[in-house]
């Protein structure tokens, strides 16, 4: 269902949803739980390289019915963090 | 012998690149090219590390009208830019951004375009066949990255061939567009992105095209024919991406094998044919394929494989001394050959190739482990592979093992998981076999039974 909204808070559900699919994703060896929000989630932090964003990207897009481009939005931004990630989800999202 | 031009473009008006939805002109290009080389600092070895096309292909033409030679590493890790540094210390980096790779090295921003007069452009230039290009460097076995050196009568010879071996001529009737999914920076995005255009006559796209949906924009967005310039790993993303793809005149890949069902799939999607490339930094590109047809490799033309202790070798042609390759290979005929399996000890992930010995050796050099091994399990599916290591090391975490290594080696080659251990199994000869390693990895638990003795 359609339930975009433009100032859609990362609420933590949202964010465990998100950061489980990433673990999933990427095989990682850690419990979602423990992927914190405001942890980097490329290089130092959690340590993901392009490869990795290219396919969190594909599985997000999948879940949540948006393209990511990145035309007009910093990839490094929307990827700072899960954070930011999930923050671009909530607004982005189509289903 | 004659000297060669930098570009084959016939006019003035001739089209190179496609930024932003506008064409760039021969004249533009060449304006552009010589405002950037007044621009630079005295060294005469450049670090390329700029992320735009346009600005790559500008800061190159820029360092061959000047005589500069490029400096192109296997990897950008800080250790790889010392090594840069050492081997070139008037070497200077070029980049867009407030580069993390200006801490080693003299940091020349990449200038402006706006308000550079491109009425007046120079002539097209020609270098000397023996005018050097290039260093190109190789993960050396050893630990030291292994210089080659690229001149410019080699690289066109190759360049040129390549375009044959396409059928670029017939195909595009002297004028096509590519759109690269590979940076510039690696060996095969440099001959089949940039020096393709530059040396064919065809015009490079110069947006950002990552995601599948912006390699489906930017693609429709550029004349016929055209061609994709990709890797088995942006193929696979694409085509599970779900997106409509517009069509490819012709799709290239190189950097990893490509299955035949992939290569069958990409070319339904793309409505063209899909020529697989093979070749190594050393060599550059030597043999062609229809990948998705079955077809056997065929070799460019001037190129011969010799059989010598145990490994083939690569020689004539544009390759600058006899090469022994990394594969193991079985000739089928005249010029023809396939794959019959790797040397054991060299590793590809995602077009990226190291060798485990060289990594063992990054593990084990870091202060505080004792001992160390990588594991490279077996591929599964479509998804991927990532190493593994088995690490002595008391009184270190994993995760300051992995920050230590980051410094290292590249990012790709970083152990997932890192499992710290007692000893490690060695055998008497002090070997630790594949199928120790591979068990070893089985005996790792998960993260959700972390708790288990």
């Amino acid at each position: 269902m359609n339930d975009t909204a433009a100032n859609h808070p990362a609420d933590d559900a949202l964010i465990l949803e998100v950061a489980e699919q990433i673990v999933a994703a990427l095989n990682l060896e850690m419990a979602p739980a423990d992927i914190e929000a405001e942890a980097p989630l490329y290089g130092e932090g959690l340590g993901l390289d392009s490869i990795d964003i290219l396919e969190v990207a594909l599985v997000l897009s999948k879940r949540y019915g948006f393209s990511l481009r990145a035309d007009n939005e910093d990839n490094v931004k929307i990827f700072a963090s899960l954070r930011s990630l999930t923050d671009y989800v909530a607004t982005h999202r189509t289903k | 012998m004659d000297r060669l031009p930098l570009l084959t473009h016939p006019h003035d008006d001739s089209v190179i690149a496609w930024r932003g939805g506008a064409p760039v002109t021969r004249r533009r290009f060449l304006a552009h090219a010589r405002a950037v080389a007044e621009g630079f600092p005295a060294g005469t070895h450049i670090l390329n590390a700029c992320s735009d096309r346009y600005h790559f292909a500008l800061t190159l033409a820029a360092g061959m009208m000047t005589g500069r030679i490029n400096l192109m590493p296997s990897t950008y890790t800080p250790e790889a830019v010392r090594h840069m540094a050492a081997f070139a210390p008037d070497a200077f980096v070029v980049s867009e951004g407030n580069d993390a790779l200006a801490a080693a090295l003299p940091h020349s921003p990449f200038p402006d375009l706006a308000g550079i007069d491109t009425h007046d452009a120079p002539p097209v230039p020609a270098l000397p066949p023996e005018q050097a290009i290039a260093w190109v460097f190789t993960s050396g076995s050893t630990g030291t990255p292994v210089p080659h050196l690229k001149t410019w009568g080699k690289l066109v010879a190759n360049t040129r061939a390549a375009a044959r071996q396409l059928g670029l001529a017939e195909r595009a009737q002297g004028a096509f567009s590519l759109l690269g999914t590979v940076p510039p920076q690696h060996m095969y995005g440099f001959e089949s992105t940039i020096l393709l255009a530059l040396q064919g006559g065809g015009a490079f796209g110069a947006d950002r095209a990552f995601f599948p949906s912006e390699i489906a924009a930017q693609l429709a967005a550029l004349p016929r024919p055209r061609l994709l310039v990709t890797t088995p790993h942006h193929l696979r993303t694409v085509l599970r991406a779900d997106e409509a793809m517009p069509p490819a005149d012709l799709l290239l890949s190189a950097t990893a094998p490509l299955d035949e069902d992939l290569a069958g799939a990409a070319e339904a999607a793309f409505g063209g044919p899909l020529l697989e490339i093979y070749g190594s930094t050393e060599t550059g590109q030597i043999a062609t394929r229809r990948t998705a047809a079955g077809e056997p490799w065929q070799l460019f033309p001037d190129i011969r494989l010799e059989d010598r202790d145990a490994a083939t070798w690569a020689l004539g042609g544009h390759i600058e001394q006899p090469v022994p390759l990394g594969d193991r290979i079985e000739l089928t005929g005249p010029g023809r050959f396939r794959l019959v399996g790797r040397n054991a000890d060299l590793i590809n992930i995602a077009g990226k190739r190291s060798s485990l010995a060289y990594l063992d050796r990054q593990l084990q050099a870091i202060d505080g482990v004792e001992d160390g091994a990588f594991h490279l399990p077996d591929e599964s599916g479509r998804e991927i592979t990532r190493l593994a290591a088995f690490v002595v090391a008391p009184g270190l975490t994993a995760a300051q093992i992995v920050a230590a290594l980051r410094t290292r080696i590249d990012p790709l080659f970083l152990p997932r998981p890192l499992v710290l251990l007692d000893r490690l199994p060695r055998n008497a000869t002090g070997k630790l076999p594949r199928d120790v390693r591979a068990r070893l990895l089985a005996e790792t638990p998960g993260p959700e039974e972390s708790d288990t003795p």
